[in-house]
């Protein structure tokens, strides 16, 4: 369709015009609108990091505290416990912790920054179920004999172990999020925020 | 390029066939003949129907954060009121949301009342547009009470005692009156009962019966067709393709001609919401910025200001007639003065429908009830005094009389002839 | 006719009754000098937060007036433990009630509350707080020449000094206090700027957002126009 003719160039060029700037308005007009369902700062306030003091958490001990409204361990792990991690890599769906369920500071054998305490987010990858502590080794677990301690979600069955890993052939895809996080000093823990570099 | 236009083409016709989009298209838009001879007064009911759809969609957003809940939160304060404030600082661009909303509230009245106004002037409720007048009317009405019932929400000292004044006239109807107003109320006093109807009432069941009366009004219009300036029926002369010589097809001319109409009401619009939103306390009162006490009465409580011109009227009657109270009477002449204007189509018995071609008469008498409409709508905000009072009473009877002496003065008023064909005045 | 008309355009002077007239001083516009809002968060914070809230304005607000959020944990944070949350205060509204004989209302939105036609809610608060003055007939001594019978005492009376109302209904400074006049009113103005602040706080950028979408719109009419005139054409 060329001009002259048919079309009158000098119209449609307006009209092209005039439907461009009123484009721009109305994608300026919505802005607001869409970003008024962001989070608000009662949300963000609420969702603000958790300062913790874990000087009382002995080892062995786990302590949950609330962060954005989901459950968060924190687990003092004992020397055995710590050496059990190298152990069952081979029962382990991502035992390298290769996908994204962790900051670059937990990418490591113990998913942590000290290699004591675990800080995971309690919720299993799987539909969203808080799993329960089975930190009892062997059959008193009501696992199996050869249970090392970790998690066991009673949804639908999956487990996880005590760097928060998920077990192969089980209904989690992925390893239990570790939150950022950081330490002020040796007994506090900020859950929520990551050390400025 | 021809490809996809032959998809288009072809998705069109598709639908053609299953749905009257095009014969819609045409009918409504692109063939309806609408007069050539539009002038300013035609802007208002395209931007009336830009204003609803303002607060409908500002609503929405609105709604998604406010909390329509009377009772008090942790800091002693009414969680709905504090929940606009909330609006107002934490949610992302709420300030902004708000803010066009109660503007547009208020442009919504003076747009409406425009619009009415275009209609008095050139005689569109005439023959044979009165069910248009008549659906028009209804929306009137639905307008002030969806205005009446958001104006509690906020819950500040003039939504509570506004409301609590208002459902108050009710129990002034003889026998039925103090039941009808706690069954309005839900409760004793306005309180959350009576915020959560409210809610109920503002968000979805006026806006839906709005939509379909506005659907109701454009339909009865497109059945006739415009009126004009001149009061001329293009109808009546026609050329050999049955199109009216007079008239022009709305698309594209008036669609683009209401584009201007639109970006200059938001101007003004843009203007008020982010220099002067409170509009010296017309649009937001200062006094709602205080949160709803139900043991403090306000010095002054006032309805905003456009109810102001019927709140006077309902003030004016001080006298007890057959044995009822003053305050019953009032509600019957405010009830009287809103609905009485449905009746001009009855009324007006001139034979030309446009001021342009009326006599002196009319004229003096349109002058006269403009001036007591504003100087009722002016005392409305104030409180009463003996002298306020009796200038009330005499506009009123001004108001009252435009209506009632029309059949008189209409017939009796010297017209000009009315042309054949438009002017371009 | 027209005497009548006449006689109605000339009656709403006649109408006109007096209300009560209230004389109002003018508060200085401190809406963008940051050291003062600062200055007046601060007195608010320290006189004002024991008893009035401020329950919809978060302390993280006040990086609008230049502050971070150090600086508001370190010097401001009086009733909360961070900074994301709002000026609440810890005294009972039913207790405040019994002790004061009616409760300190929340102060948030206190600058737009009391405007009238007599000047802004700004004008209001700053002659209220400059306004007490010494009346022994009242439990807490002190009365107010905007807010008769006022159950607030003079907070700042330390700093004001004391004030006693003439038989001219003049007010007179008996006692100095530890600001000198002109310091008082710079400090309360201060205050009255901050709390006119808190009451919209976005105010300014609200202001400014206005002038480019006015300049926006102003460039879309123009196409608009041009549109609706080349379509015209057509016509007539």
């Amino acid at each position: 369709m060329s001009c002259d003719d048919t079309v009158d160039c000098g119209r449609r060029r307006l009209l092209v015009a005039t439907a461009a700037a009123g484009g721009v308005a109305g994608v300026a007009v919505a802005v607001p609108f869409v970003a008024s369902m962001l989070p608000s700062e009662r949300a963000k306030a609420a969702g603000a990091p958790v300062e913790v003091d874990i000087s009382r958490l002995a080892p062995g001990e786990m302590m949950t505290v609330e962060w954005r409204g989901k459950p968060v361990w924190i687990i003092n792990r004992t020397k055995e416990q710590l050496a059990s991690l190298a152990k069952i890599g081979e029962k382990l769906a991502d035992p390298k912790s290769e996908k994204n369920m962790q900051p670059a500071y937990a990418k490591n054998e113990t998913r942590s920054i000290k290699p004591e305490i675990l800080v995971a987010v309690g919720i299993c990858t799987h539909l969203g179920c808080s799993p329960t502590e089975k930190f009892k080794t062997g059959a008193e677990s009501g696992i199996d004999a050869d249970w090392p301690g970790g998690f066991f979600c009673p949804c639908h069955g999956s487990t996880f172990d005590l760097a928060g890993r998920v077990y192969k052939s089980k209904p989690a895809p992925d390893n239990l999020e570790i939150p950022p996080h950081m330490y002020l000093g040796d007994a506090k823990l900020v859950i929520g925020e990551d050390k400025k570099a | 390029m021809s490809k996809v236009n032959a998809i288009l083409q072809g998705t069109l016709n598709w639908v053609d066939e299953r749905f009257p989009l095009t014969s819609n298209w045409k009918a409504h838009l692109s063939e309806y003949y609408a007069p050539k001879n539009f002038n300013f007064w035609y802007f208002f009911g395209s931007l009336a129907m830009l204003v609803l759809v303002i607060q409908i969609v500002t609503g929405i957003f609105l709604t998604m954060h406010f909390k329509p809940d009377a009772s008090l939160n942790a800091s002693g304060v009414p969680v709905a009121f504090a929940s606009v404030e909330y609006i107002m600082r934490d949610v992302p661009w709420g300030w902004l949301i708000r803010y066009m909303h109660s503007t547009g509230a208020s442009a919504f009245f003076v747009v409406v009342y425009m619009h009415m106004f275009r209609g008095m002037l050139y005689g569109s409720y005439r023959k044979p547009r009165e069910l248009i007048w008549i659906f028009g009317m209804i929306i009137f009405l639905c307008l002030m009470a969806e205005a009446f019932f958001g104006y509690l929400l906020p819950w500040g000292q003039m939504s509570f005692w506004g409301a609590q004044v208002i459902v108050n006239l009710f129990s002034a109807i003889p026998l039925i009156g103090p039941d009808l107003s706690i069954w309005l109320r839900g409760d004793y006093v306005v309180g959350d009962a009576t915020l959560n109807r409210f809610f109920a009432f503002h968000v979805i069941a006026v806006p839906m019966v709005l939509l379909g009366l506005v659907a109701a009004h454009i339909l009865a219009l497109h059945e006739v067709g415009s009126n004009n300036p001149d009061g001329v029926e293009i109808k009546k002369k026609k050329d050999a393709n049955g199109i009216p010589l007079d008239g022009i097809p709305f698309h594209p001319y008036y669609s683009v001609k209401d584009i201007v109409g639109v970006v200059v009401f938001l101007m003004v619009f843009s203007v008020i919401v982010f220099f002067m939103p409170e509009f010296g306390g017309y649009f937001l009162e200062y006094n709602n910025f205080f949160p709803a006490d139900p043991l403090v009465t306000p010095p002054h409580i006032a309805p905003v200001w456009y109810f102001t011109p019927y709140y006077s009227i309902l003030r004016a009657v001080t006298y007890p007639l057959f044995g009822i109270d003053a305050k019953f009477w009032g509600v019957v002449a405010m009830g009287a003065s809103t609905l009485i204007i449905a009746l001009l189509p009855w009324l007006d018995r001139s034979p030309v429908k446009s001021i342009r071609y009326r006599g002196p008469l009319y004229k003096g008498f349109l002058a006269a009830f403009i001036v007591s409409f504003f100087i009722l709508g002016y005392l409305g905000m104030l409180g009463p005094t003996p002298m306020r009072t009796l200038v009330a009473q005499i506009c009123s009877v001004i108001y009252f009389a435009f209506f009632l002496l029309m059949p008189i003065y209409s017939s009796l008023d010297k017209c000009q002839p009315e042309p054949d064909r438009v002017t371009s005045k | 006719m027209k005497k009548f008309l006449s006689a109605i355009l000339f009656a709403p002077l006649l109408a006109f009754g007096a209300g009560a007239e209230l004389h109002l001083d003018r508060a200085p516009d401190k809406a963008n000098d940051m050291a003062a809002l600062q200055n007046g968060a601060k007195i608010f914070v320290n006189y004002c937060l024991n008893c009035h809230s401020a329950s919809y304005m978060r302390y993280n607000r006040l990086k609008d007036i230049g502050l971070n959020d150090v600086q508001i944990k370190d010097n401001l944070l009086f009733t909360a433990e961070k900074v994301g949350e709002p000026m609440k205060i810890a005294m009972q509204r039913a207790d405040a009630k019994v002790w004061f004989g009616a409760a300190p209302p929340d102060l948030t939105v206190i600058a737009r509350a009391r405007a009238s036609e007599f000047g802004s809610g700004a004008d209001w608060l700053y002659t209220y707080l400059r306004g007490f003055y010494r009346d022994d007939k009242r439990p807490t001594g002190w009365n107010n020449v905007v807010f008769e019978n006022v159950g607030m005492p003079h907070v700042l009376w330390e700093l004001q000094g004391e004030q006693v109302m003439g038989a001219d209904h003049k007010l007179n400074l008996v006692k100095p206090g530890k600001l000198k006049p002109q310091e008082f009113d710079a400090a309360v103005g201060d205050l009255v700027g901050f709390l006119k602040y808190m009451g919209e706080p976005m105010a300014e950028f609200r202001k400014q957002l206005g002038v480019i979408v006015l300049i926006f719109l102003a460039v879309v009419f123009v196409f608009a126009y041009a549109l609706k005139r080349e379509y015209w054409k057509d016509v007539h």
